[in-house]
């Protein structure tokens, strides 16, 4: 008996949204297991995980909120993986942004109205993750150094710089000696919804970046340039394709989308630079995952985000409501995550168990 | 198992779909003997080596050895029956050393200490054969002539009898390619044979013992090797009989379009490729590129259509000279490329049909703004493209990987053809395709000349050649031996160009 696997042609959408639900159910059947063994039932672990992530008003803001961020950034990693571009540093590019935006904002904000300030902090915050994410472009392109280990050693720099700044220069006169720059001055501050976290222009941001990055990659020809270079490299050499230039706009796209998302968490949730783990939770990294939920289309990161946001939370939430510790919280995600990676080799191939055959 | 005396092939074929590789070909082979396997490229030599290492079953025919019959399902059959094969391209891992790439697939070494075994072998085998080599080197240290060593003891260490060996000395200095003859003449006065599959002449003439030669999967020719020359074997190689010229609009050729003067290129290796060409070609006017694979036609090719860095000379397209390595600039100025490998440069497989009709030409309009792709008009350029050159497909929206070769390569001739007369370089554009296809293709490039468009083919099927062009050119080692037009081109006379010498 051997087991034999092959392409699948085509994938319909009721396919697509069944093969889903099975990896759903088939993980959180896994995850019963795992809550089982530990004496915990797993029958009101799971209905509180759901409570705290869509089945409540407060779950459904939270569960928001923590998209915002996974979107901006999952959309512009789709972009760069389309090129095949692996881009790992989003967590960098992202720090890379709120440090331009800070400084705009610590800077031009106490002078300069709220209407001003707002694009501008995002505008410096794209330019910030863009410049970061042109680095490991020009390595690669230049001195033919893999983008793997560039974006991951430059994530590591830029965490250390951002702690450099916060202890050192830009420690804040007003926080008592604690590692943080002073706050934000009001105008650069993002309002919330009443009672939530929200920031509607945020979300507006966020949304209308994973739409226009979908038509970027579909349909205009920047778009169908990545998708050339990322499908058959040969090819785009003989069509003339600028391998540079491409590149470098491609990575300052997804650098910059990265940048976007640290403005965001800055402006709205943190309002100072502190230290780069409070700053993130890992944004940058999940939003890998994101990226490939939403099959390296940035248009549907907007569905994958939101949808990982909500395991996310639903984690916190049984942290908070069944005293679970931390790592119970994390298997919980890697279960879900494992099941749902096992469904997109599934979706795209078909699994044929066949007796030995004497050909 | 006895060591092979004799080897046999008896009637075997193959075919793939819609092309027959190989047709009832005999072949045998004795201990003590060289093998030369000749013939232009696609003309079976690779399949039928294949077979006999085990990677394809034959459609018909069997193997012999010493007589017995034996079924090769896979390459270990083959090597248990004591037939080891030295790809062109050579199978070992860059990083390991010589030694631990010989231990690969070495059964005979024990489970302790098998180091020691294994260089007691290595060093028994290169006193036997004269086959020097450092046995604790990395591979990717070594020169082509050393790797060239290593794959040899390998197929020793795995005891073979037989060696095939695929155009060996492509890759070796001259130098290297002497060395590798006196070891192999050394193998064969200790009982081994050796197939040698080889483009070129002289080689075959200087060493081997007997010739083959395979044409468009049969079996041309088979001789001693006192029986023959160069011309004769050159004869055997392309058939005896000029094939009629299709019928082409009576032009004259007008004003020079490309004009190549004093190029010199270098290949992938940095050797000599390219050796001071010139040559120029007009308007309503084929240019044919005669001549054994491997001589240049790829670099000269790649170079003209921006993709490979000249080291002297000019290329100058309708007054204008092509300046950067870039395919867009050739673009621009007019140059179109059917490429030689067509999957691998000639489209993206995974993307659909439209998109794969504007490849290159999809920064210019109508087909593209600075930001924006018109895929309305990309299709309707598609569709248009699929019934003017019978691109058989359900739809415009077929992934271009569902079409067949014959349909990608017309596909790929319509959308270099279709932006209008000019220069249009095509290597090999018959290449693997079916008859009806190929005559489809060679057709439309006349067409493209009647209307005024200037056209270089570069083709190692001489019969295509003489169907088409208006010209001939023979290149070997570089440079031109000589230009033939219809009434001047003789078998003969192509046959010695090819061989070398000036006509």
């Amino acid at each position: 008996m051997y087991i034999e696997l092959l392409p699948r042609e085509k994938v319909s959408p009721q396919q697509n949204v069944l093969f889903m639900a099975a990896a759903l159910i088939a993980g959180l059947l896994a995850v019963s297991v795992v809550f089982a063994l530990n004496g915990v039932n797993p029958a009101v672990a799971i209905f509180y995980i759901f409570k705290g992530s869509f089945g409540s008003w407060y779950g459904i803001k939270e569960t928001i909120t923590k998209g915002m961020p996974l979107i901006l950034i999952g959309s512009g990693l789709a972009l760069a993986y389309k090129a095949k571009f692996w881009n790992i540093g989003a967590e960098s590019q992202l720090l890379a942004g709120a440090i331009f935006a800070t400084w705009t904002g610590l800077n031009w904000g106490p002078h300069l109205p709220a209407v001003v300030m707002v694009p501008l902090m995002f505008l410096s915050a794209f330019i910030g993750g863009a410049l970061w994410g042109m680095v490991p472009a020009v390595l690669k392109i230049r001195f033919g150094i893999n983008e793997v280990i560039s974006t991951l050693m430059l994530n590591y720099i830029a965490a250390e710089f951002v702690k450099f700044l916060v202890v050192g220069p830009w420690k804040g006169a007003s926080k008592g000696g604690y590692p943080y720059t002073d706050d934000l001055p009001a105008s650069s501050i993002l309002p919330h919804l009443s009672h939530s976290r929200i920031s509607l222009l945020l979300l507006f941001l966020a949304v209308a970046s994973a739409l226009i990055l979908g038509w970027l990659v579909y349909k205009s020809r920047f778009g169908y340039e990545i998708r050339v270079i990322g499908e058959n490299v040969h090819a785009a050499r003989y069509s003339g394709i600028n391998f540079f230039r491409t590149s470098l706009l491609l990575m300052a796209v997804s650098g910059g989308m990265a940048g976007l998302a640290g403005a965001g968490e800055l402006m709205s949730i943190h309002h100072y630079l502190s230290y780069p783990d409070s700053l993130s939770a890992g944004y940058g990294f999940t939003a890998i995952i994101v990226a490939w939920l939403a099959r390296l289309h940035p248009s549907y990161t907007i569905i994958a985000g939101l949808f990982f946001a909500g395991i996310i939370v639903g984690g916190d939430a049984i942290q908070v409501s069944m005293g679970m510790p931390i790592a119970a919280v994390r298997v919980f995600n890697s279960i879900i995550l494992i099941f749902l990676i096992m469904e997109d080799f599934l979706i795209s191939h078909r699994v044929r168990v066949r007796r030995k055959n004497h050909a | 198992m006895a060591r092979i005396q004799s080897l046999e092939m008896r009637g075997i074929s193959k075919s793939f779909l819609e092309v027959k590789a190989n047709r009832d070909i005999n072949l045998s082979i004795h201990a003590g003997e060289i093998l030369g396997l000749l013939g232009e490229n696609g003309a079976g030599k690779t399949t039928l080596m294949n077979i006999l290492y085990g990677l394809y079953l034959p459609d018909e025919g069997d193997i012999l050895v010493n007589g017995e019959p034996i079924r090769l399902r896979g390459p270990k059959d083959s090597m248990r029956a004591g037939i080891g094969m030295i790809h062109q391209h050579f199978m070992l891992v860059d990083k390991h050393t010589v030694l631990e790439n010989i231990a690969l697939g070495f059964d005979e070494a024990p489970f302790f200490f098998p180091h020691r075994a294994i260089r007691k072998k290595i060093e028994q085998l290169s006193d036997q054969y004269g086959l020097r080599i450092n046995p604790d080197k990395p591979v990717w240290n070594l020169s082509a002539g050393e790797q060239q060593r290593v794959e040899i003891i390998k197929a020793l260490s795995r005891n073979a009898d037989l060696l095939i060996m695929d155009e060996p000395t492509s890759v070796l200095t001259p130098q290297e390619a002497d060395e590798l003859f006196e070891i192999l003449r050394k193998m064969i006065l200790q009982g081994h044979s050796v197939i040698l599959i080889s483009h070129k002449l002289e080689e075959i003439m200087s060493i081997c013992d007997r010739v083959m030669v395979l044409r468009k999967g049969c079996l041309s020719g088979e001789a001693s090797i006192e029986d023959v020359d160069k011309g004769k074997l050159a004869e055997m190689m392309i058939g005896r009989q000029i094939a009629a010229a299709y019928d082409k609009a009576d032009v004259k050729p007008g004003g020079t379009v490309l004009d190549i003067q004093d190029l010199h290129v270098d290949s992938d290796r940095g050797l000599p490729a390219v050796r001071g060409l010139s040559v120029q070609i007009h308007s309503s006017e084929i240019l044919g590129i005669a001549g054994v694979s491997g001589n240049g036609q790829q670099e000269l090719v790649e170079t003209i259509t921006g993709l490979r860095q000249p080291l002297k000379g000019s290329v100058t397209m309708m007054g204008q000279p092509l300046k950067h390595v870039n395919a867009r600039d050739a673009h621009t100025l007019g140059i179109t490329h059917v490429p030689e490998e067509r999957i691998k440069f000639g489209i993206v497989p995974n993307l659909p049909l439209y998109e794969n009709s504007v490849l290159k030409q999809h920064r210019d309009a109508p087909y593209s703004s600075w930001l924006r792709m018109d895929y309305p008009v990309i299709k309707n350029h598609a569709g248009d493209l699929v019934n003017s050159f019978q691109v058989d497909t359900p739809s415009v929206n077929a992934r271009m990987k569902n079409l067949s070769g014959g349909n990608i390569q017309k596909l790929i001739l319509g959308r270099e053809i279709s932006s209008g007369p000019n220069l249009l370089i095509a290597a090999h554009p018959t290449y693997g395709l079916d008859v009806g296809a190929a005559e489809y293709v060679r057709k439309q490039i006349i067409a493209l000349r009647d209307k005024g468009g200037s056209v270089l083919l570069v083709s190692e099927d001489l019969d295509e050649l003489f169907m088409v062009c208006d010209r001939i050119a023979v290149m070997f080692e570089g440079e031109f031996m000589g230009e033939l037009t219809p009434d001047t081109w003789t078998i003969e006379k192509i046959g010695l160009m090819m061989a070398g010498s000036h006509g």
